[in-house]
């Protein structure tokens, strides 16, 4: 009779930045069932929104999840929006849009990071960690703040992208899409990582339309779905850009479209300021007077997929009820197809590649002990398990070579 | 257009359960439904339309329990909400995990903050509260006097 | 010297703890690692179990359910142990100090030696906390 074993993965691993803890069930190498704990990350946040303003509530919502930081009040602000019947000036659509891109820039950049962590390409984490500084110097001299940049509220923006400032943030674009170009290469063409990565941690079509997954998540198993697309707001109308898609849905195509997205954003943020130019100063917000009874649904593509929020007005100044939806929330429960029949090595890949935020979701964290489980690796001796199969790996391909 | 023709086929087949309908633009769409035929409405959104299941919103108004399914057709941009009114003593409604994955573990998390029973869910066991709250104790109810 | 002084005196070795948070301040004391501030010039190393740890960094707003495994983790670490609360909800508590799942600010909990406020601490400050501390204990 087969043993089943136990290998807990968290709940506080310095990498895996929040707690979560998945147990993942073992029969020898092979991974035969997960369950995972959540509720060490909840902080009552939509209970709290109920109790401050509108404008308090932007504050809020950027804390959901620092890397993500503005698609929460990105999306908060469309559903106010809606409520309030407001339109923006296209100066404030531009430089929303320009935030939300740099966004996806330094998001994509700190996953391939932790990705090649994962694998055991310690040298990707570092350089791509120290190609993200430039992208928050950037935010830091357009907002203030390298993370958490209160920059929107309702009817516009809060600061402006002086003319000065434009000749910098093209500057660094440059740089980075230098980068760019040298970490897809890296990636792109290693024999080592398309062994790691191709047909590891596959989703289906099918799987991604049962879970209602969404974002890169979905896009790389051929769901075509990206909010800025299909449901339109800011100044993603007035820009020319296309949605990247791949077919196979494993570990590899995920890697792909990220890194293909960052161009896409680079490109966004180009013909924005360009559109900026056009535009008058000064001009980053209507005045808004009240928020009339109502329901607001806003939505906004982050950097993990769609966030939506869904906002009840009563007329007073703090929303009725407040739902917020992580893209997070959605996208790793598929963790229970893609890790089901993978080897333990290629666990913590395929874990990584949905991109999850715990945070987000607000939940994470699990262990469970379905037999006799005995413990039998941690979530480093994991990390290390993934490791050790990439230098096998190594071995056997270069000796190819 | 796209979403006229979806939802005038969506009255066709539903109107003795459509209690409400309220059309804020092409994008934005909230029908009130009769709560007794959320499978049947869901089911035909999911399989036969191709609507994406986003999430579900419960919320505790003087009405009662109310919850609203916000379903999502990615290719016409529409967002429509599927609401139902529950009973404010004894909220119950047939659960929808059965006939998708998304819907598992939002059913869960409503049924910790609210009370809600989601009948015939696969597993409706603690999701968040574990350790946070108290059995019995629903965070996100509120008073009414 | 005493036997505090001792044990400091060589390079730290740091485990971070993240209680419910945004995550931020998890980002930037990795940021620490990274080759722009790169802590480990100094010979500071970021640990996987408290039992190996000189310094326990603890950051996000404790919820009830952090609470016993901070307790548990703050017992597990071997004294002398020195404690750093990182961010506004390590401090204080920041903003979610009103909600029903709170259980404390880090200080309420178990004992904390300095204090790197900010939403998030810039990796400068988070540094410049540590080094204070160092030079104070």
């Amino acid at each position: 009779m087969s043993k089943k074993t136990l290998i807990p993965i968290g709940p506080y691993h310095p990498l895996q930045e929040e707690p979560e803890l998945f147990k993942l069930y073992c029969d020898g190498e092979i991974v035969k069932d997960i369950k995972w704990e959540t509720g060490y990350n909840h902080r009552g946040i939509e209970k709290l929104s109920e109790s401050k303003t509108y404008e308090q509530v932007f504050f809020l919502v950027e804390r959901i999840c620092g890397i993500c930081s503005n698609s929460h009040p990105f999306a908060f602000a469309n559903a106010v929006e809606e409520i309030a019947e407001i339109d923006l000036t296209n100066r404030a659509k531009y430089i929303r849009s320009i935030i939300g891109e740099l966004e996806r820039i330094h998001s994509h950049l700190l996953w391939v990071g932790l990705a090649g962590h994962f694998l055991g390409y310690n040298t990707v984490f570092m350089w791509a960690w120290k190609y993200r500084e430039p992208v928050l110097d950037l935010f830091e001299m357009i907002s203030g703040n390298r993370n958490s940049y209160a920059m929107f509220k309702v009817g516009g923006v809060r600061r402006d992208i002086e003319e000065t400032k434009i000749p910098v943030i093209q500057k660094i674009l440059d740089d980075v899409k230098k980068k760019t170009d040298l970490l897809t290469g890296a990636i792109m063409d290693d024999p080592v990582i398309h062994a790691r990565t191709k047909g590891v941690g596959i989703l289906t079509k099918q799987d991604i339309i049962d879970y209602g997954a969404v974002g890169p998540t979905a896009r790389a198993s051929g769901v075509a779905i990206d909010v800025r697309k299909d449901d339109p707001y800011a100044a993603y109308p007035l820009v020319n850009w296309k949605v990247i898609t791949a077919e196979t849905g494993d570990v590899f195509a995920k890697a792909e479209v990220r890194l293909l997205e960052m161009y896409e954003s680079i490109s966004i943020i180009e013909q924005c300021l360009k559109g900026l130019k056009k535009e008058k100063p000064g001009e980053i917000s209507v005045k808004v007077k009240e928020i009339p009874e109502g329901i607001g649904n806003g939505r906004a593509e982050a950097p993990r997929g769609e966030v939506f929020h869904f906002v009840q007005s009563d007329g007073s100044n703090s929303p009725a009820r407040h739902k917020i939806r992580a893209p997070s929330y959605v996208n790793i429960a598929t963790f229970k197809k893609s890790c089901i029949g993978q080897t333990i090595s290629d666990a913590t890949i395929s874990l990584a590649a949905v991109d999850p935020c715990y945070c987000c979701t607000e939940r994470m964290a699990v262990a469970y002990d379905l037999k006799s489980g005995d413990k039998l690796m941690n979530a480093n001796e994991l990390i290390n398990e993934s490791v050790k199969r990439t230098n096998e790996l190594k071995k056997t391909i270069k000796s190819k070579l | 257009m796209d979403t006229e023709l979806i939802i005038e086929k969506f009255k066709e087949k539903f109107k003795s359960d459509i209690l409400d309908t309220v059309i804020k633009n092409q994008r934005r769409i909230i029908i009130t439904i009769n709560p007794d035929s959320i499978l049947y409405v869901a089911g035909y959104l999911y399989r036969t339309e191709g609507f994406r299941f986003i999430i579900a919103t419960a919320l505790h108004t003087k009405k009662g329990f109310e919850i609203h399914y916000h379903f999502s057709k990615d290719d016409a941009g529409l967002i429509l909400n599927i609401h139902v009114i529950l009973d404010k003593d004894n909220p119950r409604i047939e659960s929808l995990s059965n006939l998708f994955n998304a819907s598992n573990w939002i059913e869960r998390e409503m049924h910790e903050l609210f009370g809600i029973d989601f009948l015939n869910h696969p597993n409706q066991e603690k999701l968040l509260s574990e350790g946070n709250w108290a059995e019995g104790v629903y965070p996100l109810r509120k008073e009414f006097k | 010297m005493g036997f505090k002084n001792y044990c400091f005196k060589k390079s730290l070795w740091v485990f971070h703890f993240g209680g419910a948070s945004c995550n931020n301040c998890d980002i930037e004391i990795l940021d620490c690692l990274t080759p722009r501030h790169d802590l480990e010039r100094f010979g500071i190393l970021l640990v996987g179990s408290i039992r190996h740890a000189d310094v326990l960094l603890v950051n996000g707003s404790i919820n009830i359910r952090d609470k016993e495994r901070l307790i548990e983790v703050y017992n597990q670490a071997p004294k002398p142990l020195l404690v750093v609360a990182i961010g506004a909800c390590g401090c204080t508590g920041g903003y979610f100090t009103d909600s029903y799942t709170f259980a404390g600010p880090v200080d309420k909990i178990i004992p904390v030696d300095a204090y790197v406020p900010g939403c998030p601490p810039k990796p400068e400050a988070i540094i410049a906390g540590i080094v204070k501390l160092v030079e104070n204990s």
